[in-house]
């Protein structure tokens, strides 16, 4: 009801409000075992793919890094075990076709503590410095997205930022990873959080967070206190009306600030510099012990998972051997999305790997599946329920009937298909059942590939 | 073994457009109930026989092929309901029959079915049955006659394609006079009677010739608002511009224009504005574009009502912005996140938690302060304990 969010003046009006299913929202965080194989593709972040600096039959421990490059918007890996490297080349990827990867058998009897990286102190480096250590480390964005982490903070000459927007609405259904590092592990994520703010000169951070997770926000204010050394007022945790998709960037500047970031700039530009709870939780027990970036925490969920929970999944374990540890049997299992149900991607494979950038495992099941391939497909009655929750203000509607005619370029030029980041709200909410984002997601390629060829 | 893969997003809202449809029946319920409580039997076989006749020609259409939807989704029923809500209950049935065959076959069918209709099917058929039986369209007849439901209107069942007998008669017989046949609006128009505000709103209290209790389509009307079947900013631009339309002309010259109270609530202009207008396949989707769209129709109502030969308006005034509200969609697009006005720092949005400020600055700048939180508008629903 928009006419209600207007009365309760929220500031970040459409959207859309999914049934939130955290299943895992009060489970501890655990440790998966090691698998015996684990396979790093050398692209799992946008920018630009790292070489191998490791030979097949070299002995890596853990830490190591065994891919790097120098271009700016690329990160190294790290070996995930202590082993062998059996194999480099083709192997299948989440997406389907087969990609660039680094096979490695793990040593049996390794204890597979991380012995590579060196604790340092920090507490007198400079921005530069820290700059430096997080591109070491390997961190990109592990809300999802997986952007190279020293890229989004690093700040352009002419702008200044006073506020780093710390993001933990986790707003996708399903998914608790974000909420259980902001209560297990507020401590590092203070950590992080100082680091940040020294590497972007911002002299405050507001944590956003969603206020279906208050447990989180009394974690994180009652780390603040506990850190001590902290100026009044530098850190708040900071509750904003649960809705989906406020994670969004630009959507949780809206909440927070009342702000519209203008189209086509970044944060940067009103001052901010947005990242996620869990990559900053992760710097900040990183990058005082000097390791890189070697296990990330995965949320392993759904309606077909017999132990469901937040799991720390060393990077490149086979999504199977996750699946059989979580029991969920690669044999009953019908589809398998990566990320959340509203944007994750759906595995083509059970034999890819756990990446950076993946922040859950779901795993559906039977008759959830039925109902959605069930439903009728209408066309278009001009309800608006789509206009009304698009939260970029486009006219779906609109767009779908012209992508069903297939005019991309009117779509492009006349209706802002450009400014469309495929949340997916109004495929969720139209009552004919009509693919909207997906005929979105269709035009922008055909878009982006005809941009190219000119 | 295989897995299934699809595209984000993987989970569906609960919505469906049969969902959508059988609440608006749901709500036309009570509206239906109480005018056959008014007018009788003649009022049920009316709207039984109408939304028949609906749902057969759609069965027609929907065999023959090339159709959207089909005869499960409801839609029929709602035109057939609304077609029979806007007709005489004395109305002969045959040309009820007809007015439903048009609706569906002119007003639906030939379009390509639901969601593809330009003119609301309802009035596509009243439309017709309005310049084919003028005689008939105009002739109420009282409500509340007692023994309405022992015996029918005599018109109602005029055997087809025969003209309606004159009810004249049939009125004297009751003690009642020629001209308690005629409507508020008719009355007013021909006569210059106007009705008082309790007759009009309910007609308990005397035999007032009104449609359906405009009351009644009020609350139904709420109901499906709130729970989002229909857009609340279409019906509350119609009246919101009848009712000003008719207040502006009402204080230039109150002895010749009724009382806007009197232009809202008389004829079917509430239940044009809550169930016909609102249908969502011929409004605009864009909600500035509702907002004009309702303005028009009440602008359009009040001008016909006032300037033409006829009693009422509604009909034609939607149907003028039906076939406006692609053009109204075309000219009022939403703004993109990002580029309107409000992207700049000097508007924000009420209700943030931090609102910008100059005193937002960076580390290097000297004096850095950390602005006061402002008071909280958007108060979360569990405020953590500390």
């Amino acid at each position: 009801m928009k006419l209600l969010s207007y009365f309760r003046g929220e500031a970040f009006q459409r959207g859309v409000h999914p049934p939130s299913c955290k299943l895992t929202a009060s489970t501890r965080i655990r440790r998966l075992p090691f698998a015996s194989k684990v396979t790093v593709p050398l692209s799992q972040h946008i920018g630009k793919t790292p070489r191998p600096i490791v030979q097949v039959g070299q002995e890596v421990v853990r830490g190591e890094p065994i891919a790097r490059s120098d271009e700016w918007l690329s990160v190294p890996h790290h070996a995930p075990v202590t082993g062998v490297v059996e194999f480099i080349g083709l192997r299948p990827g989440v997406r389907g076709p087969w990609v660039e990867s680094i096979v490695i058998r793990a040593h049996p009897g390794a204890s597979q503590e991380d012995l590579w990286g060196r604790p340092r102190d920090l507490s007198d480096a400079t921005g530069g410095d820290i700059l430096q250590a997080i591109w070491d480390a390997g961190m990109v964005g592990l809300g999802g997205a997986a952007f190279p982490t020293h890229a989004k903070l690093t700040v352009p000459k002419q702008a200044h930022v006073h506020t780093l927007v710390v993001n933990g609405c986790e707003c996708e259904p399903y998914l608790t990873c974000d909420h259980r590092v902001m209560v297990e592990q507020a401590d590092d994520l203070i950590t992080g959080i100082r680091y940040a703010m020294r590497a972007t000169g911002a002299v405050r951070a507001i944590v956003g967070i969603e206020d279906n997770k208050p447990d989180a926000a009394v974690a994180i204010r009652a780390a603040i206190v506990r850190c001590g050394r902290i100026p009044e007022g530098e850190i708040y945790a900071e509750l904003v009306p649960t809705k989906y998709p406020q994670g969004s960037e630009k959507m949780l500047v809206m909440a927070l600030f009342g702000v519209e970031i203008p189209a086509g700039d970044l944060p940067v530009s009103l001052g901010m510099v947005v990242n996620n709870v869990g990559t900053l939780a992760a710097l900040g027990k990183l990058l005082p012990a000097g390791r890189g970036l070697t296990e990330r925490i995965v949320t392993v969920t759904g309606p077909g998972v017999a132990k469901p929970g937040d799991y720390i999944v060393p990077l490149g374990t086979p999504l199977r051997f996750v699946l059989d540890y979580a029991g969920a049997p690669g044999v009953a299992t019908r589809q398998v999305i990566l990320g959340g149900p509203m944007m994750g991607q759906a595995a083509a494979s059970l034999d890819v790997p756990i990446t950076k950038g993946m922040s859950g495992v779901l795993v559906m099941q039977g008759d959830a599946l039925d109902w959605r391939g069930n439903q009728k497909t209408y066309p278009c009655i001009k309800c608006a329920e789509c206009v009304e929750s698009c939260p970029m203000g486009l006219n779906p509607a609109q767009l779908g009937m012209l992508a069903a005619k297939r005019e991309y370029d009117l779509m492009g030029s006349d209706y802002h298909l450009g400014e469309c980041f495929e949340c997916g709200c109004c495929s969720y909410v139209c009552p004919s059942n009509i693919p909207l984002v997906q005929q979105f997601r269709i035009a922008k390629q055909i878009l982006r590939e005809k941009a190219l060829s000119k | 073994m295989s897995i299934e893969i699809s595209s984000a997003p993987h989970i569906k809202g609960t919505r469906s457009v049969e969902q959508i449809m059988r609440h608006v029946v749901w709500s036309l319920l009570p509206v239906c109930a109480f005018f056959i409580f008014q007018y009788g039997l003649s009022a049920l076989l009316s709207l039984m026989v109408v939304t028949v006749s609906c749902l057969l020609t759609e069965r027609f259409f929907v065999r023959q092929g090339g159709q959207s939807g089909d005869i499960g989704d409801f839609s029929a029923i709602i035109t057939g309901l609304l077609l029979a809500l806007s007709l005489p209950p004395g109305f002969p049935l045959w040309m009820g029959a007809v007015a439903g065959i048009v609706a569906i076959a002119l007003g639906k069918a030939l379009f390509g079915g639901i969601g593809f209709n330009v003119f609301n099917p309802a009035l596509i058929g009243r439309a017709f049955v309005q310049a084919a039986f003028p005689q008939a369209i105009a002739t109420y007849t009282p409500s509340f006659m007692p023994g309405r439901f022992a015996e029918y209107i005599p018109s109602s069942l005029t055997l087809p394609l025969m003209q309606p007998v004159s009810v004249v008669e049939w009125l004297k017989d009751r003690q009642f006079d020629a001209l308690a046949g005629a409507t508020p609006l008719a009355k007013w128009k021909f006569e210059g009677v106007m009705a008082n505000a309790d007759e009009l709103l309910t007609s308990l209290s005397g035999h007032m010739a009104v449609g359906p209790s405009p009351v009644l389509i009020l609350l139904c009307g709420a109901y499906l608002a709130f729970r989002r079947f229909l857009d609340w900013r279409i019906p509350a631009a119609i009246l919101g511009s009848a009712g000003l339309t008719a207040w502006i002309l009402y204080g230039f010259d109150p002895l010749r224009f009724p009382n806007p109270f009197f232009m809202l609530f008389s004829g079917g202009l509430i239940l044009g504005a809550v169930y016909m207008a609102t249908d969502m396949a011929t409004s605009p989707v864009t909600p500035k574009g509702m907002w004009v769209y309702g303005a028009l129709i009440g602008l359009l109502t009040v001008i016909i009502r006032y300037y033409s030969g006829l009693p009422e308006g509604v009909m034609y005034a939607i149907l003028i912005a039906n076939a406006a509200a692609p053009l109204i969609e075309k000219i009022t697009q939403p703004t993109p996140f990002g580029k309107g006005v409000l992207s700049n720092l000097g508007r924000q949005k009420k209700g943030a938690s931090y609102p910008l400020h100059s005193g937002y600055i960076s580390r290097e700048d000297a004096g850095a302060v950390t602005p006061k939180k402002r008071f909280m508008f958007n108060k979360p629903k569990h405020p953590p304990k500390e």
